[in-house]
């Protein structure tokens, strides 16, 4: 799971401990100057801990950070050159948004002039130039949120980390600011921890996503990897909608298993289980077609239901067992879709076959899952 | 409807009940003040008194020494206790409560016992005594100090404030000078004009201490003068009330709502 080394941000072995409970374990990643990196888990899973070693606001039991090769693990928060911006946009209530962003500079004691001119630069780099005057409470969340990112800006910090930064804004403020966020980090080419639960977040934002649950790194990769080839059944699950479907091995080392009684293969041998075992496979929805022209693999079965989801209609087949198939077709206006009982026939290629480990299915947010 | 009106005359009445019963006594002590003739006799002779204004005027520096002293104490503590030991906090509380179960009487002769022989011999010299009746002072005004200064903290998100001002290179002085204080300022004045309420009414430490502050002189007057002690103690509710005024015109200025969500 780790990255290799001499990066700009270095993570090596950290590890942290809130008394027995062990919040993040030996977690290795290195980042490339001006690379983007996303944390990516479900509530708990040590990445906001994980942000908060780099900024200096807790410290690692083992371990070492490093920025630019300078060991950065026991320096207080202040003595680092890192930015941040918080969930809660902590801008300062008494003083106007010119003030909060030129806060950091007054502390570092530049002069006033230059002050005042990063100051502006940056309220145009966040388009809110009229505001300078205005106090927090004047502004809504989404300009609030801009300040924050304008004043963790301000003294050029040599990483950038925002701890769910978006989380509390609503859903069209949320991705008109992830796109501003993104043009921003392109712009300085700034290197940036983002901490998120929302994978469409990392997967839109990151050159790179570090999945995390339970203080272990799960997988780090492009989002493309961490979404086409999860390397842990939880990363399958955690990132995407996918089909979970226990499966028997027939031939493990063809990567041939059962399926409600119906062959199907895998790209890759199986080396989780043995012949006759059982398996969990994960299919993503979009993977798998209506009719024969998806691939070598077929599953037959009646429709059960059929859910418009706006521009995609997401068919569920059922299997024996009560297992379920999802498939996601684009919605075509001039199809008509799969009438609801009628028997139909699936495919998708072996490739779309992942066999995610031994056992049953883990219980997480899927379309469909079952023996 | 009817029953909206029943509740609107419930509430009528019982603020009336709480009007006439903060407002009669002190009506009647007006009254009283003014009866000595000729008119405002009473008001005339007391401010004549150079006791008077030398005790008030004591009970003031005295008053304010103490909020500078309560403020030093209370606010890193209870800032520290928010931020980093919040598990603390009940234990804090319950310390700060304890003037209220431990009479002045029994504090000022501790104070006494401990510091009027060496190596603390406090209560040889004036400014000694003094500064034992501002330490005094200090432990009466904390049971409001720390609650007004606690919920002034508890209003805004200080470990957010603190950590974005820390990544800004802001040293720990710089943030309680900067950014706390400046967030707290409205519950910082109302904690400093209750320690000054108390000190200005409080009667049993400073006798104790020999101090010529107003609770003292107030009744040392009423032992000696009929309208003067009611004069005295009408002027004082004046100075209480004037402070009050200015809290809520300082606290009209403040700058501290802090939005949470929303979108333009």
């Amino acid at each position: 799971m780790s990255s290799s080394n001499n990066g700009f941000l270095e993570l090596s072995h950290v590890q942290k401990r809130f008394a027995a409970f062990v919040a993040v374990h030996d977690f290795d990643l290195s980042a490339e100057r001006g690379e983007f990196v996303s944390f990516l888990g479900p509530s708990g899973c040590g990445k906001t801990t994980t942000l908060r070693m780099i900024a200096g606001f807790e410290y690692p039991d083992e371990g070492t950070i490093s920025v630019d090769e300078k060991d950065i693990t026991h320096l207080p928060p202040n003595r680092r050159n890192v930015g941040m911006v918080f969930q809660s946009y902590a801008l300062f209530p008494n003083m106007t948004v010119a003030r909060n962003v030129g806060f950091g500079m007054r502390v570092k004691k530049r002069p006033s002039a230059a002050i005042k001119k990063r100051v502006g630069e940056l309220l145009d780099l966040i388009n809110m130039p009229e505001k300078a005057d205005r106090y927090p409470y004047q502004l809504s969340g989404g300009q609030q949120q801009r300040v924050a990112l304008a004043r963790a800006l301000a003294v050029e910090p040599e990483v950038l980390l925002l701890d769910e930064p978006l989380s509390a804004l609503d859903a069209k403020i949320r991705v008109a600011l992830r796109k501003e966020i993104r043009a921003i980090q392109r712009q300085l080419g700034i290197t940036t921890v983002y901490v998120t639960h929302d994978q469409e977040e990392a997967l839109s934002l990151s050159d790179r996503v570090v999945v995390m649950s339970e203080g272990r790194i799960e997988q780090i990769g492009t989002p493309a990897e961490i979404y086409n080839t999860p390397a842990t059944p939880f990363v399958a699950s955690f990132v995407g909608t996918l089909n979970l479907i226990a499966a028997k091995v027939i031939d493990a080392g063809a990567g041939r298993v059962s399926v409600d009684g119906q062959e199907i293969r895998s790209s890759k041998p199986i080396s989780e289980a043995r012949d006759g075992a059982t398996v969990t496979i994960a299919i993503r929805p979009e993977s798998v077609e209506l009719g024969e022209a998806g691939g070598t693999n077929r599953l037959n079965g009646p429709v059960e239901d059929v859910s418009f989801l706006g521009s995609i209609v997401r068919t569920r087949i059922g299997l024996s067992d009560g297992a379920t198939l999802s498939l996601d077709t684009f919605n075509d206006p001039n199809l008509s879709p799969a009438a609801i009982g009628e028997v139909v026939t699936t495919s998708f290629p072996p490739e779309a076959c992942l066999v995610i480990g031994a056992g049953p299915a883990p219980e997480v947010d899927v379309v469909a899952a079952g023996v | 409807m009817r029953r909206r009106r029943r509740s609107s005359i419930a509430w009528w009445l019982v603020f009336l009940v709480a009007f006439l019963y903060f407002f009669v006594p002190l009506y009647a002590t007006l009254d009283f003040s003014l009866k000595a003739k000729p008119a405002f006799a009473a008001y005339t002779h007391t401010f004549a008194d150079a006791k008077f204004v030398g005790s008030l005027l004591y009970s003031l520096v005295v008053g304010l020494l103490t909020i500078v002293a309560s403020l030093g104490l209370v606010v890193p503590t209870a800032y520290w206790v928010q931020l980093r030991v919040p598990r603390a906090r009940s234990i804090v509380e319950f310390v700060t409560l304890l003037p209220f179960v431990i009479p002045p009487v029994v504090l000022v002769f501790g104070l006494i016992r401990v510091y009027s022989r060496p190596p603390v011999p406090f209560t040889h010299t004036d400014l000694g005594s003094t500064a034992l009746l501002v330490f005094g002072y200090v432990v009466l005004s904390l049971p409001y100090m720390y609650r007004s200064v606690d919920a002034g903290l508890r209003a805004i998100d200080i470990r957010s404030l603190t950590e974005a001002a820390q990544s800004m290179g802001a040293s720990w002085p710089l943030i309680l000078w900067r950014i706390i204080l400046p967030n707290i300022r409205v519950a910082l004045i109302s904690g400093a004009f209750l320690t000054l309420a108390i000190v200005l009414g409080e009667f049993t430490i400073a006798s104790f201490l020999a101090r010529p502050a107003f609770g003292p002189y107030l009744n040392l007057l009423s032992n000696q003068k009929a309208y003067e002690p009611a004069a005295a103690s009408i002027i004082s509710f004046a100075l209480t009330w004037l402070a009050m005024i200015v809290i809520a015109l300082v606290g009209r200025g403040s700058r501290t709502r802090v939005q949470v969500g929303g979108a333009h």
